[in-house]
C-alpha cells in the first residue's frame, strides 16, 4: 500500500527523482557496498541515463552519491568541483546494455585502501533503486531494508552459521538471496533484515570460514542523509 | 484506516469519527508503526523543506541546458506592480507555481508532490497564504495530510506518472492534491473536498507528457502553473457548492483509462507533442551534442 511520504516527498535535489534522486542513491550504495573512502570511479551510462544523463544531473548525481552525499545534499549540483576538493577522480563513458532499465548504469570503483567494486544499478522510479549485479554476480535488492552482502566461497554450512547468529542476536531476516558464479566458486549473500546490524556481529560474519568480503547497507543511515 | 479510493477515506474518517485529513494520519501511523508525533514531524520536514525552497528562490540559476530560469522573478516583479490581471493571491500563486518548478529545473531542493517536475503545484497555492500569515502551522499540517491522502488514492487506482499516464497523472494529480487542500484550509467538508478533487483532475484530463528533449523544463516549468490555477478554480467551486457530476472515485478511474490508452509518443518519450516541434527537435539535438561532450 502507499506511503504517504512516497507522495508527498522525496525532499530532494531536481530535477527527476529518477534521473537526479535515484541516481544520487545509487552512487551512495556503491560508496556503503566498497566500504570506504572512493578514489576512483569509472562510470557507464546506459539507456536514458545515457540520453538525457547530463541534462537532467545523472553524471553529478552519481558523483555526489559516491562522495556520501544524500538525495537532498545542496552540494549536488557542485559535485564536480566537491570531488576534486575531496580527491575522486572519476570518467564518464556509455554503454548498451542487453535487457536492463532504461536508466542503468554500470560502476566500477576503486577506494582508497585498494578495495574495488564493480557495481550495475537501475533507478526504477520516484528515486527507488535496484542494485542488478555486484563484482559480476546478478543480484537484485533495493536498499529498502538493512542489506548485509556476503562475499563467501559456495561451502557447507555457511549459510546456516551466518544465519545462526544472526538469529542469535535476535535479528530477523526479511529477505536472503544466493547467487553464485558456479559449484564451489565464488558466491554472494544478500541478506535484509528487519533490525540493524551492529558492527560487531559484521566483523564476526567476516571471520566466519570461508568469508571473503563482508560489506553492510544501514538503511536508517541514508534517511540520516536526507535532511 | 483505510485509503484505497476517496469513499473509503470519507467512510474510515466518519467511522473513527475525525476528519479526511486525520485519518490519513493515523493510517501512516498503522503502516509505519509509529507515533503522531513522528508522522507528523516528518510532514514539518517537507513543509520545511517547501518554505525554505521558497524563500532561497532569487531568479539567478538557470537549468543545465539553460532553457528555464528566472520567469519566478519576472512574475514576483510583474506582481509588486500591483497590475496583474489575476489579482494579489493568483497572481502570487502564478509566481510561486514558476519559482518551485524552476527550482527543481535548477537543481535547487524541493519536495517532489507529487512528482518532482509537478512539484510547485501544491506549495504554490499555499505559499502566498503562509507568507501573509493567513495560515497556522496546524493548519498547514491538516492541507498536507489531506493532500497526500489525496495523491495516494489516485496512485493506487491511477498512476502519478508521466511516464505511466501522461501529464494529467502528475500536473493533474498535483492539481488535485491542491484542490484538497484548499477547500481544508477554507472550512470545507469532506463532500467538498472529493468534489473539488474530481473537478480538477477532469479539467487537466487528457494532458499529454510531451517534455522538449526529454528534460523536466518545457513545458513543464509553465505547467505546474496551469495545474495551480486549476487547484484553485476547482476549490472555489467546491466551496461555491458545486458538485462535480461524476463521483470522484470514477473520475479517477477515467483518468488511469486515459493514461493506460493514451499513445507512447506523449508518455514522457519526448517522441510527440511540444518535443517534436522544430523547436523541441533543434534543442533535443542540441543536447545530445552536450551530452557526447560532458563525457569527453
Amino acid at each position: 500500500m502507499a506511503d504517504i511520504f512516497d507522495i508527498l516527498g522525496p525532499i530532494m535535489v531536481g530535477p527527476s527523482s529518477s534521473h537526479t534522486a535515484g541516481a544520487v542513491r545509487i552512487g551512495a550504495m556503491a560508496r556503503t557496498l566498497l566500504g570506504e573512502r572512493v578514489v576512483y570511479a569509472d562510470i557507464l551510462l546506459h539507456g536514458s541515463f545515457a540520453e538525457t544523463g547530463h541534462g537532467h544531473g545523472t553524471d553529478r548525481a552519481l558523483v555526489s552519491g559516491l562522495l556520501g552525499m544524500g538525495p537532498a545534499d545542496l552540494r549536488i549540483p557542485f559535485a564536480f568541483e566537491e570531488a576534486k576538493k575531496q580527491g575522486l577522480e572519476y570518467t564518464f563513458g556509455e554503454v548498451d546494455l542487453v535487457d536492463a532499465h532504461p536508466n542503468s548504469v554500470v560502476m566500477e570503483i576503486k577506494g582508497e585502501s585498494g578495495r574495488q567494486l564493480s557495481m550495475r544499478a537501475s533507478s526504477i522510479g520516484g528515486g527507488r533503486i535496484m542494485v542488478n549485479e555486484l563484482d559480476g554476480i546478478e543480484v537484485a535488492f533495493d536498499g529498502s531494508f538493512n542489506t548485509l552482502v556476503v562475499h563467501h566461497r559456495d561451502e557447507f554450512g555457511t549459510i546456516a552459521e551466518i544465519s545462526r547468529l544472526l538469529s542469535n542476536y535476535r535479528i530477523n531476516i526479511a529477505n536472503m538471496r544466493l547467487s553464485r558464479h558456479r559449484r564451489g566458486g565464488d558466491a554472494l549473500m544478500i541478506i535484509e533484515t528487519d533490525q540493524t546490524v551492529e558492527q560487531k556481529i559484521i566483523d564476526w560474519i567476516s571471520e566466519l570460514h570461508g568469508i571473503e568480503k563482508v560489506t553492510y547497507y544501514d538503511k536508517s543511515r541514508e534517511a540520516e542523509n536526507e535532511d | 484506516m483505510r485509503i484505497d479510493s476517496m469513499e473509503a477515506i470519507c467512510a474510515s474518517a466518519k467511522e473513527a469519527g475525525v476528519e479526511f485529513w486525520e485519518t490519513v494520519l493515523l493510517y501512516d501511523m498503522e503502516e509505519h508503526e509509529y507515533t503522531r508525533e513522528d508522522s507528523i514531524a516528518k510532514m514539518l520536514r517537507a513543509w520545511k523543506a517547501m518554505v525554505e525552497a521558497s524563500d532561497s528562490y532569487t531568479g539567478e540559476r538557470r537549468s543545465v541546458s539553460g532553457l528555464v530560469g528566472g520567469d519566478g522573478l519576472k512574475m514576483r516583479i510583474y506582481n509588486r506592480r500591483g497590475e496583474s490581471i489575476s489579482g494579489d493571491y493568483v497572481g502570487r500563486v502564478i509566481a510561486e507555481a514558476l519559482s518551485m518548478a524552476e527550482s527543481n529545473a535548477c537543481m535547487r531542493r524541493i519536495v517532489a508532490a507529487p512528482t518532482a517536475g509537478a512539484c510547485g503545484v501544491l506549495p504554490a497555492v499555499l505559499m502566498p497564504l503562509w507568507h501573509e500569515e493567513r495560515l497556522t502551522q496546524r493548519q498547514v499540517i491538516e492541507a498536507l495530510y489531506t493532500a497526500s491522502g489525496i495523491g495516494a488514492v489516485i496512485a493506487r487506482n491511477a498512476g502519478i506518472s508521466g511516464a505511466a499516464g501522461g501529464c494529467q497523472a502528475e500536473i493533474g494529480t498535483a492539481a488535485a492534491m491542491a484542490a484538497g487542500a484548499l477547500v481544508q484550509i477554507y472550512g470545507g467538508d469532506m463532500e467538498q473536498i472529493c468534489n473539488a478533487v474530481a473537478m480538477a483532475l477532469k479539467n487537466l484530463m487528457g494532458l499529454i507528457c510531451d517534455p522538449v528533449a526529454g528534460l523536466v523544463e518545457v513545458p513543464c516549468v509553465k505547467r505546474n502553473v496551469a495545474g495551480a490555477m486549476t487547484a484553485v478554480s476547482a476549490a472555489d467551486m467546491a466551496l461555491a457548492g458545486i458538485e462535480s457530476r461524476v463521483p470522484v472515485d470514477q473520475v479517477i478511474q477515467a483518468m488511469g483509462e486515459v493514461g493506460r490508452y493514451m499513445p507512447l509518443r506523449f508518455k514522457e518519450t519526448a517522441l510527440g507533442g511540444l518535443a517534436a516541434t522544430p523547436f523541441g527537435k533543434a534543442v533535443k539535438e542540441e543536447q545530445k551534442e552536450t551530452e557526447r561532450q560532458s563525457r569527453g
